[in-house]
């Protein structure tokens, strides 16, 4: 059994990162540059993970599978990033944005992380507007900001629809200005396949050069995975098409423990499925809830009737009429699950009868188009490309759509794994979210953890190893691990299976969305469980991989990742089973408010909001792997143990 | 419907390509261009022959990394869109479609249609940035940029970095690409320290990359996905020119405390 030791410092909940960054043990500059740290990714949290680290001394070594550190997919978050700087004077304070993401998490978050990140949030506004970031500005020069999902005061600075691009050029800027320096050598179209584990520490990676097939050992002293989700596990998705789980399930199968693996995030609005052939799915920005009202017909019989036929009395503005405190802005798994419901009871819009309409009528009337076009030009322009459709004349459709991993590799306090000097960052820890993560707060979370967690919390670790001594790259684990990436694309090749890796990823993504999706019961996630073990099974048996191992071969990277994909959505479903309550983006519906329940009764809730069991399962859970695909990992806990804020129900009534 | 498609295919770059003609399955005119080449390959691939190499990632357009020249015009056949966004409803049933790489000397072949750009990345590795230390930031608020600068810096910064407006110069040049990182930088007063040794720098490096000199077509920002506008590229030239008489800043030796 792992031990999950969550390492929070002592002291008050507010003062506790200040001593902690005293208390901690520093690497004095001399030795800084014999410490070789990798760092696998180039999003917001390992561009700029990498940048600093770099800046402070340290020898870096950027890994990225894309072929420039500037393709990773936090470029197209849209919407913009929180920050309790409080320049609107509405009220807002690192408090204020600490509580509302836990909340917004569902209590299922580390108060102390979460506690940190607000306070970080507020440099991190610093440091991308020195960078060039070109934020938004009102006309006096300031920062302009937005409202957002599940707040009630505007925090969120943006860059028009592109802030995720704009930051990660930011980061890319800073990495960029020190590869120009020699400090950080960057290694592009380099996939990593395995962790490299010495004497129980995280001392290397095994790569494979996407162009060539070449497969190469690089150790360190500390090895940084900053990978990204793994929402496509169920293929249709919001991610990029090459988004993937297989660094970080490589490093599950070295030791790692993965926490919260079913607490997956399924945005409300992104446009809806079309057809079989549908490769991803694109999300409408969250921001357009500021100005748009999600409806539905009131009448079954309407749903066929264009949107202007139907008269305004006939409309239900559910997400206004269920949770008028916050509206449309409702957080984003409250939101899908009012979409889901309205669409269950056959309310539903669009060919499919899966979809809402989020409609700007009434933000146009008093803006006027002018300024709907330059808040949202950008996105109505994409959805005409996608849908061919006009949304200044008519609502968009929309539809839930897996968006975003609350869950991932277990940290602790330091962003350290349970593999003492394997530390996780960004969307690929599970870290700060809880079970549902709130608008704007993942381009914070994935850059509080680069510039500013890892770059304070490393030279702990790296304290404690004798610099310079980093073991060599012909040692017995390299090579075991070198030998294991080369059997499994011999493997891989040598099938003489019948199916594409493609055909496999499509069924996946079906068995994990009808088993494992927006509601989950333990009937479907048990029958879920079995297919997906028996489709891995095929898998082995019939898989068919075109090209060979030293060329540029598509087919055979995709192959490895859906292999991962299948052992991983096992793993979601596991998890989301043994998870008895329903919490944030988790809905079991076993577990659910009814009418009779006195929260309900007191106006809390509505009927059918999630119920949390915080008596049995205020824990984060830490799964271990039990040694083969076919064995049952090892549950680990740890235990969440709240000093500030009270476990309460969530309510945005 | 369904379409033929003259396809570029090249082992690597060390063999001569050739184009091979493909017939599509049944299409789906809602169907992006690239889940067409998707259902193409699945169809390759089912027939034990090699999918057809292609560069894609975000799929709406933002990330930069596909490419594909369309019938002749980088990124299809609509102006401000990426090829991932191009859908089959812009062709008709029956069309041949000519898919071909990106070409240019300094964007070297990998396999089929894709491409090697890493000649960008160290335009910007030569001085694509502002040199700002992580934590020395000063309060975002301290230094107000006009609403106008701001906004046509974001004009500029909105460049996806994917090359189409090299695929398009008749001489491969990359004035575009980096007029836009030259002045979204230079539009900001936080750029202001660096921004001629800035322009110096990256020209210098575009130079040395291979990419051809500006005629000032315009083809470049016919074909932009974003819409980068030429006026960015009279910027640099003045920048470049103001940079060019300063010469070298002086070198002063520094004390040693």
């Amino acid at each position: 059994m792992a031990t999950l030791n969550s390492n929070i410092p002592s002291g008050p909940l507010a003062s506790k990162w200040e001593s902690y960054k005293f208390n901690t043990k520093l690497i004095n500059p001399a030795n800084k540059r014999k410490y070789k740290i990798i760092v696998v990714g180039a999003g917001l949290a390992g561009a700029s993970a990498s940048a600093t680290l770099a800046e402070l001394g340290y020898e870096v070594h950027n890994f990225v599978f894309h072929d420039s550190p500037r393709r990773a997919h936090s470029v197209a978050a849209q919407g913009g990033i929180n920050a309790a700087k409080n320049y609107q004077n509405d009220g807002d304070s690192v408090h204020r944005l600490f509580y509302d993401t836990i909340k917004g998490g569902d209590f299922r978050a580390r108060e102390a992380n979460v506690h940190r990140l607000a306070e970080v949030s507020v440099n991190i506004i610093d440091q991308c507007a020195a960078q060039g970031v070109p934020f938004a500005r009102e006309y006096g020069g300031l920062l302009d900001n937005r409202s957002f999902g599940g707040a009630q005061v505007s925090r969120t600075f943006y860059a028009r629809g592109q802030t995720g691009q704009q930051l990660l050029l930011g980061a890319y800027s800073a990495l960029n200005k020190m590869i120009g320096q020699g400090a950080v050598k960057s290694y592009t179209h380099s996939e990593m396949l395995d962790l490299v584990v010495v004497d129980g520490h995280a001392k290397g990676i095994i790569v494979r050069n996407l162009q060539t097939g070449e497969i190469t050992r690089h150790n360190a002293d500390a090895v940084v995975l900053a990978t990204g989700g793994y929402g496509n596990v169920y293929n249709l998705s919001t991610y990029a098409r090459g988004a993937n789980a297989t660094a970080i399930w490589r490093a599950y199968k070295r030791g790692a423990c993965f926490g919260n693996p079913c607490y997956m995030q399924i945005h409300p609005t992104c446009i809806p499925v079309s057809g079989d052939y549908q490769s991803k799915l694109t999300l409408m920005s969250e921001s357009l809830r500021n100005d748009g009202r999600v409806w539905v017909p009131k009448k079954k019989e309407d749903c066929r009737k264009a949107p202007s036929d139907i008269a305004e009395a006939d409309r239900d503005y559910y997400l206004e009429r269920m949770y008028s405190a916050f509206g449309n802005l409702a957080p984003r798994d409250i939101a899908s699950r009012a979409a889901k419901t309205v669409c269950d009871e056959g309310r539903g819009i669009g060919e499919t009868g899966l979809g809402v309409y989020l409609d700007f009528a009434d933000a146009i009337g008093r803006l006027g188009e002018g300024k709907v076009r330059e808040r949202y030009g950008n996105l109505f322009a994409m959805y005409h490309e996608i849908t061919n459709e006009d949304a200044y004349k008519t609502p968009m459709r929309i539809y839930p759509a897996v968006h975003y991993t609350m869950g991932g590799l277990w940290v602790d306090y330091n962003l350290m794994s349970n593999v003492p000097g394997l530390f996780v960052l960004g969307e690929a820890n599970f870290s700060d979210h809880g079970a549902n993560r709130l608008g704007a707060s993942a381009l914070m979370q994935g850059l509080s953890d680069g510039y500013f967690v890892l770059p304070a919390t490393i030279s702990g670790y790296l304290a404690s190893q004798k610099p310079d001594k980093r073991p060599a790259t012909d040692n017995a684990a390299f090579k075991q691990a070198e030998e294991s990436v080369q059997s499994l694309t011999k493997q891989l090749l040598g099938n003489k299976g019948t199916r594409t890796p493609a055909s496999f990823h499509k069924e996946l993504g079906k068995l994990m969305w009808d088993h494992c999706g927006m509601a989950r019961n333990k009937a479907g996630l048990e029958t879920g469980i079995k297919l997906i073990g028996e489709l891995r099974e095929e898998y082995w048996r019939n898989v068919k991989v075109a090209g060979e191992a030293g060329e540029w071969n598509q087919s055979l990277e995709n192959a490895g990742r859906i292999a991962d994909f299948m052992e991983l959505g096992e793993l979601i479903c596991r998890d989301a089973l043994h998870r008895e309550e329903s919490c944030g983006g988790h809905f079991r519906e076993e577990y659910q408010y009814t009418k009779d329940d006195p929260e309900t009764k007191q106006g809390l809730v509505n009927p059918g909001d999630v119920k949390r069991r915080d008596d049995a399962f205020a824990y984060v859970a830490g799964w271990e792997y039990g040694g083969a695909p076919d064995k049952a990992p090892i549950l680990n806990k740890e235990p969440l143990v709240y000093e500030e804020v009270h476990m309460s129900t969530r309510s945005y009534k | 419907m369904k379409v033929k498609l003259k396809v570029w295919r090249q082992k690597n770059r060390n063999t001569a390509g050739e184009f091979r003609t493909y017939e599509s399955p049944a299409l789906n005119e809602n169907m992006s261009f690239l889940e067409m080449l998707d259902v193409v390959n699945e169809e390759l691939a089912n027939k034990g022959e090699d999918p057809i190499a292609f560069d894609h990632d975000c799929r709406e357009g933002i990330c930069g990394t596909c490419s594909l020249v369309i019938g002749g015009k980088p990124h299809g056949p609509h102006r401000g869109v990426a090829t991932c966004q191009t859908y089959m409803r812009s062709f008709r049933d029956g069309d041949t479609i000519v898919v071909e790489p990106f070409r240019a000397k300094a964007f070297p072949i990998i396999k089929d249609l894709v491409v090697d750009r890493k000649a960008f990345d160290r335009i910007q590795h030569a001085g694509g940035f502002i040199s700002v230390r992580t934590g020395a930031a000063p309060d975002a608020n301290s230094i107000p940029v006009p609403k106008e600068n701001a906004d046509l810096a974001m004009d500029a910064a909105q460049c996806i970095g994917c090359g189409a407006c090299v695929a398009a110069c008749k001489n491969a040049s990359a004035m575009l690409f980096v007029a836009a990182k030259v002045s979204h930088l230079g539009l900001l007063p936080q750029g202001q320290p660096e921004r001629f040794k800035r322009v110096k720098a990256m020209v210098t490096q575009m130079d040395a990359e291979g990419f051809g000199a500006c005629t000032v077509t315009g083809s470049c920002e016919a074909v932009c996905p974003k819409e980068i506008s030429l006026d960015f590229i009279a910027r640099m030239n003045r920048d470049y020119g103001v940079a060019l008489l300063k010469g070298e800043p002086k070198q002063i030796a520094g004390g040693v405390g």
